[in-house]
């Protein structure tokens, strides 16, 4: 029999709602994935149930769903197969591994087997672009993937992708590869748990200043002061406060949090408690994104050991009145929910849909409580430059912008990677690091800060990768990517891939990105698949992209026709002015 | 009066109590800005950013209807990008739905000089028309996602939560608990979604079948009998 069709049977998510009971609206998410464990999908039986344990109405449960792409309220396998099918991928090969797929399962994307047992999924970046193409087979990664290796991966046997980190010196990656990351003995044989001592000897204001002296700025992508961040936060009224760690990391070419997250969880856990003594919260958050299944694991795992064990918890370390927790919680397939205020939204069980700024987080965060959010990376710097002092730290990089930094690089490269390196690099000294363009090719385009970015041409490689160049020249560092283009690259077919990508992510609160994401996508699919350039359309795209750019509620749109713009300038000729 | 914030707006001065929006100190001053989903009674959510204006020294235009005026602030509401971008969103909103019946919004394209059919190749986001209750009719054909119905319907008014969203981005659409018929939801009719939709997508039952050219009695007929099966049902 067809699953589909098969009777909801309630009494087996009676455990779960029995665990749940009492909880409020910010257990909606949670509930939600255990519930699609279950069946596979959400069907109204079940969402009339997880409504009445949480008292939650219907319809606020149903635009949730709707919201998040990883939640189904149609017949779903509980198996889903996700192909990534944004640019790095798409530059190594994503197509024909995505061909022999669909001819293996006989299906298209959006489609569930007959019997039930597998659903297809083409996907925005899965964050694994170092090891392009790549895929999910459930919970289980796959990169490298080739039509040949189809059937392993299919069968579950094909390995799971090992971390590939290179550059040095390494102090954020340094446990990387040589830590096992679930045992905290090894995590505290290795150096872990000492920064946190050396902070509970000091005073909290102390820790705070060692950080903004350190001068590491925010690692997401909108460079804020941290431990101004940090000192706002402390200083805001409210008795509960929050450290959030945004571990959404869903820019088309970011993948360094991720092997922070799986490869050093603890230290992001360290990291958290670490901001929580600075600020004075007693409540921490990891959110991590929906695709990211070994990461939430491995979280969870530090995050139980790191209680049991006196971490977390109340008078942490045996200090007096230092309370601190965490809760790890599951992103479900939503770009926006990185943004620091729909994240908020997304832990409260919520559609995520990014707040009016200010009020900012620091006094009106989560819960409309003050809190200090971070990226993953950033934590990691400050944890490692509070370990190995201010002095230390500021050996490395410049004056403006010590210490180091992890770069993502993907897309034609010899040796894709996260790259830890100091400050300062040019982006020429990193790619030859990287061992140069793949195959010996020449260099076409290089898009830096990933879909949000920019586009840069093989001129600018000299451009030393710094916080004070990012700003003077407008290229963002974002969350350090670095993707290449050979000569053989389609950048026209590129920058549909960009425009699909935030049409597909608009979260569809305001009308410029809503409405305007749609267009530039349509626009560019024309261009590059349906009939060529027509006359008006680049005025169309400049003019879409400014009212975005300068009328849109948050960085999303603000930042959806940045890349594309940045193309139009540089290679005038893709999208010509008069057309014949 | 709270603590006063001095402005520019258009070169004009401008005194306010602190926490005034930009939108409210422009109307004190006699100043025009267009407003689309805003509405003086609801939660402002900044949606059609339509208010845009530019402030000196920010990164991006502010949007004038959720932004707070600050001391000092020099607001410019007719440059040459805020017009470019009121005409854009006015063009991208003419390709996407019907806006007949959204009378504020027809003048406003004929202000900016807003070309409908400058989109006219793009996707228009459809719905089927809903008449499924006796009393009002849903043609989401005709919504702009202005967000008012909803609000009402939660906790701007009625904490009936009988309405939401579905999909996201360019596909969102209002919809209702796994898209139920409004009966069958907890929907109280109480009407005051009806009331605040700016663009006819809700419209009361009788209104729409007078357009249709019915007859005063015939509605009362149809309306009745309605009422009936859902008593029965
Ligand atoms: C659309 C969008 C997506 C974002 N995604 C992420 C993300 O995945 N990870 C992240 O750390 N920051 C992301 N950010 C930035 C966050 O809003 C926020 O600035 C950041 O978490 C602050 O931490 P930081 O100061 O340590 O960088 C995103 C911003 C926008 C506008
Ligand atoms: S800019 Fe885009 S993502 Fe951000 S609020 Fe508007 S529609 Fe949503
Ligand atoms: S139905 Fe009317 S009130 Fe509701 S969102 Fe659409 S246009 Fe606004
Ligand atoms: S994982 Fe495919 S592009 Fe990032
Ligand atoms: S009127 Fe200000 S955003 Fe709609």
């Amino acid at each position: 029999m067809n699953e589909s069709n098969k009777p909801i049977d309630l009494s087996l998510l009676q455990p779960v709602l029995q665990k749940y009971e009492g909880q409020q609206r910010d257990a909606l998410l949670p509930l939600l994935h255990e519930a699609q464990a279950i069946y596979g999908w959400l069907p109204r039986e079940v969402q009339e149930a997880i409504g009445r344990t949480l008292h939650v109405p219907l319809a606020e449960i149903h635009g949730v769903i709707e919201f998040y792409t990883m939640f189904y309220n149609q017949p779903t396998a509980r198996r889903v197969i996700r192909v990534c099918e944004d640019p790095a991928c798409q530059l190594r090969g994503a197509q024909t591994v995505m061909r022999a797929l669909e001819r293996e399962l006989g299906l298209t994307h959006g489609q569930t087997s007959a019997d039930g047992a597998v659903t297809y999924e083409h996907v925005p970046c899965l964050g694994m672009c170092e090891h392009a193409p790549c895929a999910l087979n459930g919970d289980k990664p796959a990169g490298n993937l080739t039509p040949e290796l189809i059937s392993a991966f299919l069968a579950g046997t094909h390995p799971e992708p090992s971390a590939r980190v290179y550059g040095g010196p390494f102090y954020m990656l340094g446990r990387v590869g040589k830590v096992n990351p679930v045992s905290l003995a090894d995590y505290e044989a290795h150096g872990g748990y000492r920064a946190l001592k050396k902070a509970v000897a000091q005073t909290p204001e102390e820790v705070i200043t060692a950080v903004e002296q350190s001068r590491i700025v925010g690692r997401g992508g909108a460079m804020f002061p941290t431990g101004r961040k940090w000192r706002f936060t402390r200083a805001a009224a409210g008795a509960v406060k929050h450290i959030v760690v945004n571990a959404d990391e869903s820019e088309p070419g970011t993948f360094k949090d991720r092997v922070l997250l799986e490869e050093d969880p603890f230290a992001v856990v360290e990291a958290a408690t670490l901001a929580g003594y600075a600020v004075g919260a007693e409540r921490g958050w990891i959110f991590v994104r929906g695709e990211y299944p070994r990461a939430f694991a491995r979280l969870q795992t530090a995050v139980q050991q790191a209680r049991a064990a006196g971490y977390l918890g109340r008078n942490v370390l045996g200090k007096a009145g230092f309370h601190f927790d965490i809760k790890v919680r599951l992103g479900a397939g939503a770009y926006i929910c990185g943004e620091e205020t729909a994240l908020f939204e997304a832990i409260e069980g919520k559609r995520g849909f990014p707040r009016i700024k200010p009020p900012f987080p620091t006094t009106h965060g989560l819960f409309q409580q003050p809190t200090a959010i971070n990226n993953v990376e950033t934590l990691v710097a400050a944890l490692v430059a509070f370990d190995m002092g201010v002095t230390a730290w500021r050996q490395h990089g410049t004056e403006q912008s010590p210490g180091t930094k992890l770069f993502c690089l993907s897309g034609h490269v010899t040796r894709p990677g996260v790259y830890e390196v100091p400050f300062g690099l040019t982006v020429r000294e990193l790619i030859e690091m990287a061992g140069g363009v793949k195959d010996g090719r020449s260099l076409q385009a290089i898009l830096m800060g990933g879909a949000a970015g920019v586009f840069i041409t093989p001129d600018s490689l000299d451009m030393p990768l710094t916080y004070e160049d990012a700003r003077a020249t407008g290229v963002p560092l974002g969350s350090g990517v670095i993707m290449l283009f050979d000569e053989t690259a389609d950048l026209r077919h590129t920058l549909y891939q960009l425009a699909h990508f935030f049409a597909h992510e608009s979260c569809g609160k305001c009308f410029p990105c809503q409405l305007g994401t749609q267009r530039q996508m349509e626009i560019l699919h024309r261009i590059t698949h349906n009939g060529g350039v027509r006359a008006g359309d680049r005025q169309a795209l400049l003019d879409i992209g400014l009212t975005m750019t300068e009328t849109s509620l948050c960085g999303l749109g603000q930042t959806a026709a940045s890349a594309i713009l940045s193309a139009l300038k540089q290679w005038p000729e893709l999208v010509p002015e008069d057309i014949a | 009066m709270s603590e006063p914030v001095t402005l520019t707006i258009d070169g004009k001065e401008v005194t306010v109590p602190l926490g005034t929006t930009i939108y409210q100190a422009a109307q004190q001053a006699g100043i025009d800005i267009p407003i689309i989903c805003y509405h003086p009674h609801l939660t402002a959510n900044g949606l059609c950013r339509i208010c845009s204006v530019e402030v000196k020294g920010w990164r991006v235009q502010a949007a004038a209807c959720v932004t707070p005026c600050a001391d000092g602030m020099e607001v410019h509401t007719r440059s040459e990008d805020v017009i470019c971008g009121r005409r854009t969103i006015l063009e991208l909103l003419a390709s996407t739905v019907n806006l007949e019946e959204a009378p504020e919004i027809l003048a406003l394209l004929k202000e900016y000089k807003a070309d409908p059919e400058r989109f006219a190749e793009g996707e228009q986001r459809t719905a089927p028309l809903y008449d499924d209750n006796p009393f009002y009719i849903r043609d989401y054909n005709q919504c702009i996602n202005c967000w008012r119905c909803v609000q009402v319907c939660a906790e701007d008014a009625q904490y009936t939560f009988a309405l939401t969203f579905n999909g996201r981005g360019f596909h969102t659409q209002i919809g209702t608990f796994m898209g139920l018929p409004m009966p069958d939801t907890t929907c109280v009719f109480c009407g005051q979604c009806v009331g605040v939709c700016p663009t006819g997508a809700l419209k009361p039952k009788r209104q729409a079948l007078l357009e249709q050219g019915l007859d005063p009695d015939e509605i009362f007929r149809q309306t009745r009998r309605k009422r009936k099966q859902r008593q029965n049902a």
